[in-house]
């Protein structure tokens, strides 16, 4: 019996549409659009005017602030543009707007690093401009750089991928298992830990055999139970280690740090190989999308070419979605841009699309409590929300809610809980705030 | 730019989740119908037109009641959603076959509108809609809900009075009733007291096709049930006589397992199991009243709001480390 987690759901995995599916690399596309703000934190400052010409791997857009990320361009060209584009989400965001021009080979990398010390990596990190590749978009060398009275004992790396459809951390696990092991070993490093576990989820035991075999001493693969939300990384050490993060607080309280598969890989890369992060996989799945696969693809490539790559959408396709389908953000347009976050795009069919019951009436049936992964109470925190009771809200623990969704995919009500929540923390702030 | 706009056009955009359990509340209310649906059946069998009657008026008052008062209110009619058709079906099944249609008819249509649209509509009522149905139609018209019902049927039975009746009676030594004959009656064919009791082995079918299909939580019929058994074996009674009798197995798994007015955590659960347990216990025992399943389950329901209150559940990362 595996250890679990209290809550969680467990939704139709879809995995099989573009699991076996090898990871294609995508050609360069013809104009690249980089958003200034695509991780958490402080948008970046552009570093190059309109009409410069840049090449493959230069620094386009700095870092400005500690929680901020450099960002990369990832085609040789010239900057046509830096405007306000639209980006996923429904908003238009400032961009910086490369087109490519034929080919030169250049390219930019950082110096390889060879046996580098703790800070090396950390430094290697920021520059890079590697944020979490899971989804959050987490500037990574934050993550790397603790507070000195926490240190870090354990690293956790997250192969669990709980989303439906999504197989990137997967097919790296399966396609560049050495790199995988090689950036978790770097990571380790970085923060000094004492303990290197790989997590993977039980509907990819195959993943965690071959990791096995490659990982050597000093390297654990953990099977963790197929439930989501296991990705979050709170549940994942709760699961792996037993360890509760407490409310409000981050893992490096109980002494871990969270790196997902691809992120790990990107540390490699950028230490090993001093590639910049430009790049990254993508699952193109779904019932609507013609050729199902993973793809390595450009970041900043509008998204209507990488589904161009899967054979297009089908006809009935009626809903795409950045990322998976629990917490992925729809699309109302697909000339948006793939950002360092997104793990995949997902076409749902119309008769897949679901919607929400406006009427919003609660049954009381529990299913929300029993699915909620973080002991909250999400149908009081949706009717608390629309009535606007900002004060019980905050006393019902609203921060504490991760919007996995658990509890808005089992309403039997079709209650649309994770915009009632998101909209009761902007009630619950603005009190706070008063 | 036109096929662009076209695609625009085309694609629907909300929060997520965007993939949604399949179960709907209406799927919820049908499979508790289904669940019934034995009990309903062997009725039919068993008091034919009566029981028809009965349960054609009751479903009729209360999805008609539904419907009026929601078009009264102005707000969208919901009858469809199918509570208002099983809290017909559940009234019914308090009331013994034979009632005037007109019992069954203001029956069902008080539990909706004073049980439940006069709370705001579904998922808004304390009290158990059937139940509200049941005690008002009783309190109104006692003498055509007890002892005399059956007389008109002329069903050929043992005994004139309902078991719980009968069992005073036996524990007085008044009349000889063998306690086997007593099981196998309530296990299988028990004609005396109201429809839904008809037969405990089809009650029990009815809660384990609803533990099957995940409807409701075993937590509070085992608690309630448990309770009763083990306080009156506790003051020297025999339990099953008392588990048997009465409305203690349907109202357990039917009435004391409604989402609305029943606590939404199972520690909650269980605390209401056991208060109705102990509530049942007492009434049954100390007072001289039919309706001790029905009082000691809307008394809880009263608790509920206060259970939910104290047994929230403990938040991540809160408290144990």
């Amino acid at each position: 019996m595996l250890k679990t987690f209290k809550g969680g759901v467990h939704p139709p995995e879809y995995k099989e549409l573009a699991k076996d599916r090898i990871i294609e690399r995508l050609p360069e596309p013809k104009r690249v659009i980089l958003p200034l703000s695509q991780h958490i934190g402080a948008p970046a400052r552009p570093v190059v005017e309109p009409k410069q010409r840049v090449i493959k791997g230069q620094l386009v857009a700095e870092a400005s602030g500690f929680v901020s990320a450099n960002i990369f361009t990832p085609i040789t060209g010239t900057v046509v543009g830096i405007s306000r584009q639209p980006v996923a989400g429904g908003v238009h965001t400032e961009c910086i707007v490369i087109e490519k021009e034929g080919g030169s080979g250049e390219e930019f990398r950082f110096e390889p690093l060879k046996d580098p010390a703790p800070a090396q990596i950390v430094e290697r990190v920021r520059d890079a401009g590697i944020v979490g590749l899971g989804g959050a978009a987490f500037p990574t060398h934050v993550k790397l750089s603790p507070p000195e009275d926490y240190p870090i004992d354990t690293v956790i790396i997250n192969g669990a991928e709980c989303e439906p459809f999504l197989n990137v951390d997967y097919r790296l696990m399966l396609e560049n298992a050495d790199e995988l092991i090689a950036g978790a070993l770097l990571i380790k490093r970085a923060v000094n830990a004492k303990r290197l576990i790989i997590a993977v989820e039980s509907n990819k035991k195959d993943a965690a055999e071959g990791l096995r075999t490659r990982a050597g001493d000093g390297i654990e693969v953990e099977i963790v139970p197929t439930k989501y939300p296991q990705g979050s990384e709170k549940h994942l050490i709760k699961t792996v280690l037993g360890r509760e993060v407490p409310s409000g607080g981050l893992p490096f309280h109980v002494g871990v740090l969270v790196q997902n598969v691809q992120t790990a890989i990107a540390v490699k890369r950028a230490v090993a190989d001093g590639l910049p992060l430009y790049e990254r996989v993508i699952t193109v799945s779904g019932p609507s999308v013609e050729k199902p696969g993973n793809f390595l693809v450009f970041i900043g490539t509008p998204a209507s070419e990488v589904i161009g790559a899967a054979g297009g959408l089908k006809e009935d396709a009626a809903k795409v979605i950045f990322g998976g389908p629990m917490t992925g953000i729809a699309l109302s347009r697909l000339d948006v841009p793939v950002v360092k976050g997104t793990s995949g795009i997902i076409a749902l069919s119309k008769n897949m699309v679901c919607s929400f019951d406006e009427a919003d009436i609660c049954i009381r049936c529990g299913r929300c409590i029993d699915a909620c992964p973080m002991g909250l109470e999400p149908y009081l925190l949706g009717t608390l929300s629309r009535l606007g009771k900002a004060e019980a809200l905050l006393e019902h623990n609203v921060f504490d809610c991760i919007e996995c969704g658990s509890c808005a995919y089992i309403c039997p009500s079709k209650r649309n809980l994770i915009q009632l929540i998101r909209l009761g923390k902007v009630k619950a702030k603005e009190a706070k705030e008063q | 730019m036109s096929e662009k706009q076209g695609v625009l056009k085309k694609l629907k955009v909300s929060a997520p989740p965007h993939i949604l359990h399949p179960d709907t509340t209406q799927k919820i209310m049908f499979t508790v119908v289904i669940a019934l649906l034995p009990i309903v059946l062997y009725d039919l069998y068993l008091f034919r037109w009566y029981a028809a009657v009965t349960l054609f008026w009751s479903i009729f008052g209360a999805v008609f009641a539904e419907a009026l008062i929601q078009q009264i209110r102005r707000v969208p009619l919901t009858v469809s959603d199918g509570s208002a058709f099983l809290t017909g079906v559940l009234f019914a099944l308090t009331l013994p076959p034979k009632v005037p249609w007109w019992i069954s008819f203001i029956g069902g249509f008080v539990a909706i509108a004073l049980g439940k649209q006069a709370f705001g509509g579904i998922g808004a009522n304390i009290f158990n809609p059937a139940l509200v149905g049941r005690i008002f139609v009783l309190l109104s018209w006692p003498q055509h809900l007890t002892a005399d019902w059956f007389q008109k049927i002329n069903l050929d039975t043992i005994s004139g009075a309902t078991p719980m009746f009968v069992a005073k009676q036996f524990y007085l030594g008044n009349v000889k009733v063998e306690l086997s004959d007593f099981y196998l009656i309530h296990l299988f064919r028990n004609p005396f007291g109201s429809m839904g009791e008809v037969s405990a082995f089809l009650i029990l079918f009815g809660f384990v096709f609803l533990l099957v299909q995940k409807v409701i939580d075993y937590v509070t019929p085992l608690a309630y049930v448990g309770t009763v058994a083990l306080l009156t074996a506790l003051a020297g009674r025999d339990p099953l006589f008392y588990v048997l009798g009465g409305g203690l197995l349907f109202g357990a798994v039917f009435m004391a397992t409604d989402y609305v007015t029943t606590p939404i955590t199972r520690r909650g659960k269980l605390i209401f199991g056991i208060g109705a347990g102990f509530l049942t216990f007492l009434l049954r025992l100390y007072a001289n009243t039919p309706e001790a399943v029905a009082y000691s389950i809307l008394f809880m329901n009263a608790m509920t709001p206060l259970i939910d209150l104290y047994t929230r559940p403990r938040v991540f990362g809160v408290g144990k480390r």
